[in-house]
């Protein structure tokens, strides 16, 4: 008895010991940049590398001070949440109408949607917003977002729709609802869980996106993925400068996904174990 | 007027199919089908942005791309940086799943570590790595010294470079593979496993012959949703290497990338982009037929 006790003891142990080892590279990413961003400049190019100094918040201020930074996180706050909103209004009618009847071209058009390579659709959008002259505009960054967050949130909606029971809808009807009025006041309620992962998920993608703001957006209108991006680009890294930003910007986005993190995973697999 | 109400919500809703999608089909259309129909356009052109109007070349661009070293340099590099990481986070990404398929003190924190890399965005996580690959003071480096291993010049050497970009890659995705089979494995039925306790099946036996099949059809279908955005890996790249030293990391995406807004060769960059596309198209054809056969089984 007792013998198997501490048999029991020893193997949770041990179990433990490869959950720590497998949850290490994950994390240890994570607070290295959080680390890099705490440290000087002088600390982050010192060897050994520093694992215990005095922190500073020298760099967050220097990154809102000197980089604009503040400008470029409402920049990806006012993209993203409008590339959310507009796909939501126009992808939460059609992924219940996808779901309801079995529309499966459309279907289709949104697997090609995420199939086609993001620069196919960049190349055309740029000679397209250049002859507009809305290249660093808030419209040419939110309509090329919405080439991802769209077919996102309707691909993502359409298993959490097919995984409605129908009876309060049709309940809905028979009391003397329009089919839009059962939509809003019956069927959208009963979504919010799918709702809210649709909506974080796009955001979380808008958020991230670099390509299309690499090329399209400009002074005015650059995105925190862009301008990380330019620390490195005058040739002198600012790795201080680097671990600051980097953690602004992931920050707000893991916390998201934090809370929301049971219904990203099943929402990712409905969707992929779908037809 | 109320008559007139009525008589429109009549009207809309008898054709709720049409009307529930028709916004969202119609900016679909306009933001995605007609960039693509002008691409497939270009495809046929020969035409640098800025420079005068389009000209007809017929197939000339695909004949271009045929004898240049570039595009093969980009394939065989594609090829070598999706094949390996796709196979390795499917691969760790179940072998750690079935570590957690148990019930713990502590599963909840594991699903929120993991979900950390998913939703970090790319480029600032890379930014964040590239520090850490710092041949001379990088923390990997030193970690390896400390251990008594020899450090690693990573993305500064040809050959090390894309096995480099891959265990990015992998650290990147291989947390939201193993969330996705975890879950399946959850739904998967206990009656096979009692019987084969019964009849003393071993560890790997019961991994071979009952967990394998059974999820399999969730092993296809993450490994679909994940090829998607893999074969198209741009952020990760870009941001470490920018395909270097010289093109040793430059996959074929990346490449048409170049093309299109370094060199502003539309009609070549936009012929490129199609055979990116058609790459991904076989792949997924062939992972849906071979799903089609899992779920059958």
């Amino acid at each position: 008895m007792a013998k198997n006790r501490t048999e029991k003891t020893l193997k949770s142990i041990l179990f433990y010991a490869g959950a720590v080892a497998l949850c290490a590279p994950p994390l240890f990413v994570f607070v290295w940049m959080i680390l890099t961003g705490l440290k000087t400049g002088v600390q982050n190019i010192s060897y050994p590398p520093q694992f215990i100094f005095m922190p500073t918040l020298e760099n967050f201020r220097a990154v809102f001070a000197q980089y604009n930074f503040f400008h470029y996180l409402m920049n990806s706050l006012i993209i993203a949440t409008l590339a959310t909103a507009i796909s939501l209004v126009l992808g939460l009618p059609a992924a219940y109408s996808i779901a309801k009847y079995r529309q499966g071209k459309i279907g289709l058009l949104i697997l090609i949607a995420r199939m086609t390579p993001f620069v196919s659709y960049l190349l055309p959008w740029y000679i397209i917003f250049r002859y507009l002259k809305l290249i660093d505009s808030y419209t040419a960054l939110t309509v090329t977002h919405l080439i991802i967050t769209m077919p996102m949130v309707i691909w993502l909606m359409v298993s959490f729709f097919e995984s409605m029971p129908s009876e309060l809808e049709d309940a809905a009807m028979i009391d003397g609802c329009s089919r839009w009025q059962s939509f809003i006041k019956i069927v959208l309620p009963l979504m919010r869980n799918g709702i809210a992962t649709s909506a974080i998920m796009a955001f979380i993608f808008s958020w991230n996106q670099f390509l299309f703001s690499l090329i399209l957006s400009g002074p005015q209108t650059k995105t925190v993925p862009v301008a990380v991006y330019n620390f490195i680009s005058y040739g002198k890294i600012d790795w201080a400068g680097i671990g600051a930003a980097a953690t602004l910007i992931v920050l707000p986005v893991s916390i998201f996904a934090f809370f929301v993190r049971k219904s990203i995973v099943q929402g990712l697999t409905m969707g992929a174990l779908k037809d | 007027m109320t008559a007139a109400l009525s008589a429109i919500t009549r009207f809309v809703d008898r054709r709720q199919r049409i009307f529930f999608p028709a916004p969202a089909v119609a900016v679909l259309f306009l933001i995605i089908v007609l960039p693509i129909a002008f691409n497939l356009y270009l495809t046929f052109t020969k035409w640098t942005v800025g420079l005068g109007q389009p000209q007809f070349i017929g197939f000339d661009n695909f004949v271009e791309a045929f004898g240049d070293e570039r595009v093969w340099n980009g394939v065989r590099v594609m090829i070598y940086f999706s094949g390996a990481s796709l196979a390795l986070e499917l691969g760790l990404g179940l072998l750690i799943a079935i570590y957690f398929n148990r019930a713990f003190r502590g599963s909840e924190a594991v699903q929120a570590i993991y979900i950390i890399p998913f939703a970090a965005t790319p480029v600032a996580v890379a930014l964040i790595w590239r520090i850490m690959l710092n041949p001379d003071i990088g923390v990997i480096n030193y970690m390896l010294r400390s251990v008594g291993l020899p450090p690693g010049l990573w993305v500064s050497n040809e050959h090390m470079v894309i096995p480099t970009l891959v265990m990015v890659d992998v650290w990147k995705w291989t947390p939201m593979i193993t969330l996705i089979v975890l879950a399946g494995l959850k739904s998967l039925p206990p009656d096979p496993y009692e019987a084969a306790r019964i009849d003393g099946a071993n560890p790997l036996q019961i991994f071979w012959y009952i967990t394998l099949p059974l999820i399999r059809p969730v092993l296809i279908a993450a490994l679909m949703l994940r090829s998607l955005d893999n074969l198209k890996e741009f952020d990760l790249i870009y941001t470490i290497t920018q395909g270097g030293p010289g093109i040793a990391s430059e996959t074929l995406y990346l490449y048409s990338y170049n093309v299109s807004f370094g060199y502003f060769k539309a009609g070549y960059g936009s012929a490129l982009m199609v055979v990116v596309f058609l790459v991904v198209l076989v792949f997924n054809v062939l992972m849906n037929r071979l799903r089609r056969d899992a779920s059958a089984v």
